[in-house]
């Protein structure tokens, strides 16, 4: 046998591991996928900043050039002691990881059209590590996407005025938050037939969920109808307890409401998501 | 001799009416090359597809190694490596790292997946890029990429989906070395290809597939017989002095001549004797070609000996085929002699 038939020499493989080791090979195939994704982040540098520079505008637009003109009426206004930038950076905080959440559909769409889903599916690994990896990484790139915004906030002027563990609370719910809607994004991005589809099919989702909600302005000064709209949507209770949370108020209802969508919508999600990964690209 | 694969009546049906595989049905033995020939859209990726577990078929079965595809996918999965005809890699990691990873979704431990990689980079000649993200690999280096990754796990039987599509000549002729090798230590490869030539060069078997059928299976030399070893093309300026000419040819072969556009096509055995005796004929009656040549069989002559029709003729089918598939596919294109150009994908 010469060095190369060594190397490419067939070898039968014995049947696959039992129940007991493929726990510990589906959480081997999550880190897999994880990692490679996270890879990919730092390979492309330019998205992570641009996908970072949005928010910082959005941070400086509601400071500089709105923020003047929005007055925060109600009880509230007394704990913010008349900051608006006290009021908009929770509110930040919850749109910078609902728009980031796109770059999940993104990237699974992406990966269906390169034809690595296919590749993946032809391989011994656990189905639901391809999604389990995906959203895995964007949760990391989440991290750090929340702390870079909460120092962005601190150089314009934010404080926060509860306690740590307060803003940690405050920053896991942000964080458990943007892992849920990383769930639905990767059903859109699965259903999508090309990344730039998928993208601008995220966005009509996104705008009427973040804008109309309490994250830039009080409700009470929008129309009836609205407002009933943007407290009974998922970003309503989550942007207003991350704000009692770290800036003080009423935080239990809110929060009570906040980790009921988190958990509600992960039922749901999840199984859409991995329908959607099941069904993807067999059509042809 | 065993059988490593062998697919009985598989059907395949996308949205209404499109027929990808109608009843397909082939085995292939253990240690062989064996090649799906035929155009875009005769069914070639979908029977890969169910083969290799990605597809489940609307009917029929097939077993990898004794293991049912649909049944027993994970057996199957953990015995075969793909590499598509898109190299299906991800452009953002390094080589080593694809294939790392790969090794690491095959359940190979860390130790075994890194010394993988560095001998597959060194047998595929990717040391030197080993460390560069694929964004900077050529086409023919992600290919070659590609086919070490369906190699990680070392796969008793391997699927090549057209590899060679798309590669310029030296990458061809170096792929299927390889694939030369791999069925040298005992590996069985199913490859699908639309190039005559690589099916000739690589396969003991080949199935020639047409709308969702097998039109035809035999070795290259029961297939080549079938056809003639050699083509004899004369061009003339317009189809009636064609037809002209196929009439003066009529008698030469022990096939009849065929005319496609402004020109006329004859398979011949003996390629030398033919043309000699072409030209003494033409001379006689004062016709002068404005194209003369001889040449190796292409997949166009195999469906036309099989068929009576080219590839890309949709109309006029042949009896057998399926009508109805045959509306969602435009686009074939004629392919002649060596392949030189990439072809576009075919998904269906």
């Amino acid at each position: 046998m010469t060095a190369d038939s060594a190397v490419l020499a067939p070898e039968l493989r014995a049947a696959p591991a039992s129940e007991d080791s493929s726990l510990a090979w589906l959480v081997s195939d999550v880190l897999t996928i994880t990692k490679r994704n996270l890879i990919a982040f730092t390979r492309v540098p330019e998205f992570l900043f641009f996908n970072s520079v949005q928010p910082i505008m959005f941070v400086l637009l509601f400071r500089y050039v709105f923020g003047g003109a929005i007055a925060i009426s109600g009880p509230l206004g007394m704990y913010l002691k008349h900051h608006y930038v006290n009021y908009l950076m929770p509110g930040i905080f919850v749109q910078t990881v609902g728009f980031g959440a796109v770059s999940t559909s993104i990237g699974l769409a992406e990966d269906l059209q390169k034809g690595l889903i296919e590749r993946f599916r032809a391989l011994p690994m656990a189905r639901s590590a391809v999604l389990a990896g995906r959203t895995m990484a964007d949760f990391v790139r989440n991290i750090f996407v929340f702390v870079l915004m909460v120092a962005v906030g601190y150089a314009v002027g934010f404080r926060v005025q509860t306690n740590v563990g307060g803003f940690l609370a405050g920053a896991a719910l942000v964080l458990a938050f943007a892992f849920t809607l990383s769930w639905g994004f990767a059903a859109i991005g699965l259903s999508a037939p090309n990344s730039e589809t998928a993208q601008v099919m995220s966005f009509p989702i996104l705008f009427p969920l973040i804008f109309a909600s309490p994250a830039f302005v009080p409700v009470q000064d929008m129309p009836g109808w609205l407002q009933a709209f943007a407290t009974r949507q998922p970003f309503g209770p989550v942007v207003e307890a991350t704000r009692a949370l770290m800036f003080g108020g009423p935080t239990a209802t809110y929060v009570e409401q906040a980790v009921a969508w988190c958990g509600g919508l992960l039922v749901v999600l999840v199984p859409l998501a991995v329908w959607r990964y099941r069904r993807a690209g067999r059509s042809g | 001799m065993t059988e490593a694969i062998e697919a009985v009546e598989l059907e395949k049906t996308f949205g209404a009416t499109v027929r990808a595989l109608d009843k397909v049905s082939f085995s292939v033995t253990a240690g062989t090359v064996f090649g799906l020939l035929g155009p875009n859209g005769a069914g070639k990726t979908t029977a890969v597809r169910i083969l290799t577990t990605i597809l489940v078929p609307d009917g029929g079965s097939a077993r990898v190694l004794g293991h049912d595809v649909v049944h027993q996918a994970a057996q199957v999965r953990a015995s075969i490596g793909l590499a598509g005809q898109y190299a299906t890699v991800d452009e953002n990691l390094t080589g080593r790292e694809n294939l790392h990873m790969v090794s690491r979704l095959n359940h190979m431990s860390r130790a075994s997946s890194a010394a993988r990689a560095t001998e597959l980079l060194e047998l595929f000649h990717l040391s030197d890029a080993g460390d560069r993200p694929l964004k900077t690999y050529s086409g023919g280096m992600r290919r070659r990429l590609d086919v070490a990754a369906a190699l990680v796990a070392r796969p008793a039987v391997l699927f090549l989906d057209e590899p060679t599509s798309g590669l310029d000549p030296q990458s061809r002729i170096d792929l299927w070395e390889m694939v030369e090798e791999l069925v040298a230590v005992g590996t069985t490869v199913l490859l699908t290809t639309q190039y005559l030539e690589e099916a000739d060069r690589l396969a003991q078997r080949i199935a020639v597939v047409d709308v969702g059928h097998i039109i035809a299976e035999g070795s290259p030399a029961e297939l080549k017989a079938a056809m003639g070893a050699t083509v004899l093309d004369v061009g003339m300026a317009d189809s009636a002095a064609a037809a002209g000419v196929a009439a003066l040819l009529a008698g030469m072969g022990a096939k009849a001549p065929a005319v496609v556009g402004n020109n006329v096509e004859l398979p011949v055995d003996d390629g030398a004797r033919a043309a000699m005796e072409a030209l003494r004929l033409l001379d006689q009656h004062g016709v002068v070609p404005s194209h003369f040549s001889l040449r190796e069989p292409s997949l166009d002559d195999v469906f036309l000996a099989l068929t009576g029709r080219t590839t890309e003729s949709d109309g006029d089918l042949a009896a057998g085929t399926a009508p109805e598939a045959q509306g969602g596919r435009g686009g074939r294109r004629r392919r002649r002699g060596t392949p030189s150009q990439a072809t576009t994908g075919e998904r269906t």
